[in-house]
């Protein structure tokens, strides 16, 4: 599977999301690491686009595109900070 | 922009459509496709665009790729290296014609980018066609800022953009990884090449480091062990089969 980093997913999170998502930092749940979300490990061929932790390889995001909607999980992610 | 005010709100990304100006052979396995797209409004040195294939059956492709061209460049280049079975870069690199079209949209992502009001120096670290975006930086690139590019490339037909970035002179720094030639470096971008070439961690350089996960990896670490701030060291990765 073809691993990129939170810029590869960026387009598609542009899709979802009015604000830049690449440089906006988020803390893991599950590490407690903060990061860009433009740092973290992105898999595109999952069925939907998959954000992992740069340093524990959690899930921190999932967007699931389908016919006429977006299913989006953020359960992995403390907080979000967008500006 | 109307409702800008409102914080960074970006305006919403279009599908465009991109047609095929000009083609230029870049290297044996890279092109770079010089287009005209409607309504384009211009980039970021360091940003990408998403290319959308729609087969006649009504499959679509998408991929991302690196735009090539200077923020003031006019025209919006991509170059592309061929990845054998995939499923878009074939197409765009050697079916595709003069005045073909096909979609696109951008551009896309804020955080590996660099505008000439953030400053230098800057240090750019690619790894094969990781070259693209930095080449693009190298474009907006004001007299005044100092700059460095260390550029790793398998041999010396794959350097891409070789006459642009000889002229650099010793603001590029080439070395080949399964070649020997010589009046060339060869071997990977490692801590002493990185130490020699790159500027010092006092001053401050700005630092982008676009190519193949493990060389993003493996030259990020190497940087922040020679004592440059890991905030300062932006990565682009393009997983193992580049895109």
């Amino acid at each position: 599977m073809e691993e990129l980093d939170g810029n590869g997913a960026a387009g598609r999170l542009r899709e979802v999301f009015a604000l830049e998502l690449t440089t906006a930092r988020g803390q893991c749940t599950h590490c407690g690491n903060v990061g860009a979300l433009g740092e973290a490990r992105v898999f595109m061929d999952a069925p939907g686009l998959v954000v992992r932790c740069r340093s524990c390889e959690s899930v921190l995001l999932v967007l699931v595109r389908g016919d006429d909607r977006y299913w989006l999980g953020a359960q992995g992610m403390t907080w979000l900070e967008l500006r | 922009m109307a409702g800008a005010a409102v914080l960074g709100r970006l305006a919403p990304l279009k599908w465009r459509v991109a047609s095929l100006a000009e083609l230029v052979d870049e290297t044996p396995h890279a092109r770079t496709l010089v287009l005209d797209v409607e309504g384009w409004e211009g980039h970021r040195a360091g940003q990408h665009v998403d290319v959308r294939l729609t087969a006649e059956d009504g499959y679509q492709a998408e991929r991302s790729y690196s735009i090539a061209s200077g923020p003031d460049d006019g025209k919006l280049e991509l170059t592309v290296e061929l990845i054998e079975d995939g499923e878009v870069s074939p197409y765009l690199v050697d079916e595709l014609h003069h005045g073909d079209t096909f979609e696109l949209r951008g551009p896309i992502g804020g955080w590996f980018a660099w505008d000439p009001a953030e400053g230098g120096p800057l240090l750019l670290v690619g790894g094969g066609s990781g070259v693209v975006p930095l080449r693009s930086m190298l474009r907006a690139r004001p007299a005044d800022v100092p700059a460095r590019l260390i550029y790793s490339a398998r041999t010396l037909e794959d350097v891409i953009y070789r006459d642009e970035l000889e002229a650099l002179g010793d603001d590029v720094v080439l070395t080949l990884t399964r070649e020997q030639r010589d009046g060339i470096r060869s071997g990977r971008v490692d801590a002493d090449l990185l130490r020699e070439a790159g500027f010092a961690p006092a001053q401050e350089p700005r630092i982008f480091v676009c190519g193949p996960t493990p060389f993003v990896e493996a030259v990020a670490s190497e940087l922040v062990e020679l004592g440059h701030p890991p905030e300062r060291v932006k990565t682009e990765r393009f997983g193992p089969t580049g895109r």
